[in-house]
């Protein structure tokens, strides 16, 4: 192994700690990354573009840090990609859409100047599904990233840039967001831990907005405390997010060194039957099923005690799902009118504006946002808000009330992140129905706006399973802790992290 | 739920300013047909008395300090404008009549 090689291989805290006790610079680090992008991201297409020059800078300014004698955060220095869907100041972001191709945004997200305070270094932003609608990428509009386990195979959706980044050894962290499983689902198929924060728990400031009742950003690592250090960095709350909460940030560092002991005694965990459970496993691979059975069997090795909890509206999350995303979506998207920023296409002097916005959408934007659009259209419309939206609001509801009941009888709950390992690029482009069925266990906690993670539960037929672990609102933590807990024991079992699997290419 | 139209979807895409082709309208019609029937059983639930929900933490009457902040720069912001005149957003005609 090269010392670039173990370089790009290593947790971001074994990078930070090289970083600060000055085996290696910053910009060692970084240069080994972008290295490692020239060379492999060809095949993966995890990056939409690199920010060569920006990298090397903010790297040689920890450096400068270090050297001057400043305090150093705990991931200075460690590169990352992020997500397409978040703004950057003068670096291109088109939330993977041709409609905004070229666009230089005169401001930065929260968690874009969050990240640069903290001298964590940004490698570039991360291909996705267009304006985050998808579970495979392949509704970007650049072409789709491929999974780093079988590139014939997709690295989830739709932060799956970002998933591919990671898992395929381009940069140790990453942000996705997660508005139905966008995190969870690209985690589980690649063998990542991804965590979903409570609503409102991350600022949604400078996020491309998809459905503003639903989006959340958060991180991607390689080990539970690599996530909740970047969970840490950009969480907390945010007076330009309105959404955002006024409360400390759960203790999510802590709990995963914690959980990392391995002691899970008194815990009560909860497996969820409508989530691949007796009578509810259709859809659901055997392998998926048996992977994550053993996980919750690991957990009961460590003092946890396992029950079964019953959410009977989950069955409705799916179509409340998309009745909602799709209707905020057509609200948020009206923004794009070839006026402010953008595509403009036809504008001749002759056709109006009401023409040109027309042609102007009909060409920059890609099926399934067209398709989201005139659903979201539909359900909004008079006559049909009540039976639709307002109803699927209502559902979300009663999926809260069926957590509320499931957490006085656990205190998280457990299922697969996602019914199956990753499917092949194409298999589900012509079916819009298959593919939504992705997100079929994410989304419950995505309607109520709890807090989930997935951490990778074994391999089935030689690929990443998840299990997700969901807590109550504000209650981050209690995930890191238990998510860790099953880390180390699934590793110590194995002899190594589950990534060290990955097919060498 | 009512079987959608190629003439309904048309009218939606009238609605999104959306200018598809017919193509797309016939595609368009058999899947949201699709979609539109597999999440109406959402109609199912029994939720007259349920009221709906938004957010994991109830929050109401959200303020900030009426205090001046940075704002973006307008030479900026028109950079990145498909079309841009004398410091302004340049925008195609808004009235139907001929220019």
């Amino acid at each position: 192994m090269t010392a670039s090689s173990s370089l790009t291989a290593g947790t971001a805290v074994e990078i930070a700690a090289l970083i600060a006790s000055g085996e290696v610079s910053a910009v060692e680090v970084t240069q080994a990354h972008l290295d490692r992008i020239a060379s492999d991201d060809g095949a993966l297409h995890a990056f939409l573009r690199v920010d060569t020059d920006g990298a090397l800078a903010s790297a040689k300014a920890v450096d400068d840090q270090r050297a001057a004698g400043e305090s150093l955060g705990p991931l200075a220095g460690v590169p990352l990609a992020l997500k397409d869907v978040v703004v950057t100041r003068g670096l291109e972001t088109t939330s993977g859409s041709k409609i905004l191709a070229g666009w230089i945004p005169p401001y930065d997200a929260t968690i874009t100047a969050r990240i640069k305070a903290a001298g964590i270094v940004i490698l570039g932003k991360t291909n996705m599904d267009e304006f985050a609608m998808g579970s495979s990428t392949e509704n970007s509009g650049f072409g789709p990233s491929h999974n780093p386990w079988d590139l014939d195979r997709i690295p989830g959706g739709s932060s799956g840039g970002s998933s591919a980044a990671v898992a395929g050894g381009l940069a140790p962290l990453g942000i996705g967001t997660d508005t139905g499983g966008s995190i969870r689902q690209p985690a589980a198929v690649t063998g990542l831990v991804g965590h979903k924060p409570t609503y409102g728990g991350v600022s949604r400031y400078g996020l491309i907005a998809f459905s503003s009742s639903l989006d959340q950003a958060g991180p991607f690592g390689r080990t539970v405390l690599d996530t909740a250090l970047l969970h840490e960095t950009i969480a907390g709350h945010d007076l330009s997010d309105s959404t955002s909460i006024p409360a400390p940030v759960p203790p999510v560092v802590a709990a995963a060194r914690a959980g990392a002991s391995g002691d899970l005694t008194g815990l009560r965990v909860g497996v969820v039957r409508e989530l691949g459970g007796h009578g509810f496993a259709d859809g659901y691979e055997p392998g998926v099923l048996t992977s994550v059975g053993e996980a919750v069997e690991v957990m009961a090795g460590l003092g946890a005690e396992i029950v079964e909890v019953s959410c009977p509206h989950f069955g409705y999350a799916l179509a409340a799902y998309y009745l909602i995303a799709p209707s905020e979506a057509s609200s948020n998207l009206a923004r794009f009118d070839a006026v402010r920023y953008g595509l403009r296409v036809g504008d001749d002097g002759v056709r109006g504006l009401d023409e040109v916005m027309a042609l102007t959408r009909q060409a920059g934007f890609g099926p399934e946002v067209k398709r989201r659009i005139m659903i979201g259209t539909y359900a909004l419309s008079s006559g049909y808000y009540e039976a639709y939206y307002g109803q699927a609001q209502k559902v979300r509801t009663l999926i809260s009330r069926d957590f509320a009941a499931a957490f006085g009888a656990a205190d998280v709950l457990v299922s697969p992140s996602t019914p199956t390992v990753a499917f092949p690029l194409g298999a589900r482009t012509d079916n819009p129905l298959a593919m939504y069925a992705a997100d079929l266990c994410t989304l419950p906690a995505s309607l109520a706006g709890t807090p989930a993670i997935s951490v990778p539960s074994g391999l089935s037929d030689g690929l990443p399973v998840g299990l997700q672990i969901m807590a109550p609102a504000l209650a981050d933590d209690r995930c890191y802790r238990v998510a860790a807990a099953v880390e180390s024991a699934l590793d110590a079992r194995r002899g190594h992290p589950l990534l060290q699997e990955i097919p060498i290419r | 739920m009512t079987a959608l139209s190629r003439d309904d979807v048309a009218h939606l895409a009238h609605l999104a300013r959306l200018a598809v082709t017919d193509e797309e309208l016939d595609l368009f019609a058999g899947q949201l047909d699709v979609i539109l029937s597999s999440v109406a059983h959402v109609a199912d639930v029994a939720a007259d008395d349920i009221p709906p929900t938004t957010h994991a933490v109830p929050l109401t009457n959200i303020t900030r300090p009426d205090a001046l902040g940075p704002c973006l720069h307008p030479d900026e912001v028109l950079a990145a404008a498909p079309a841009a005149q004398g410091g302004r957003f340049r925008v195609p005609r808004i009235l139907n009549e001929p220019a």
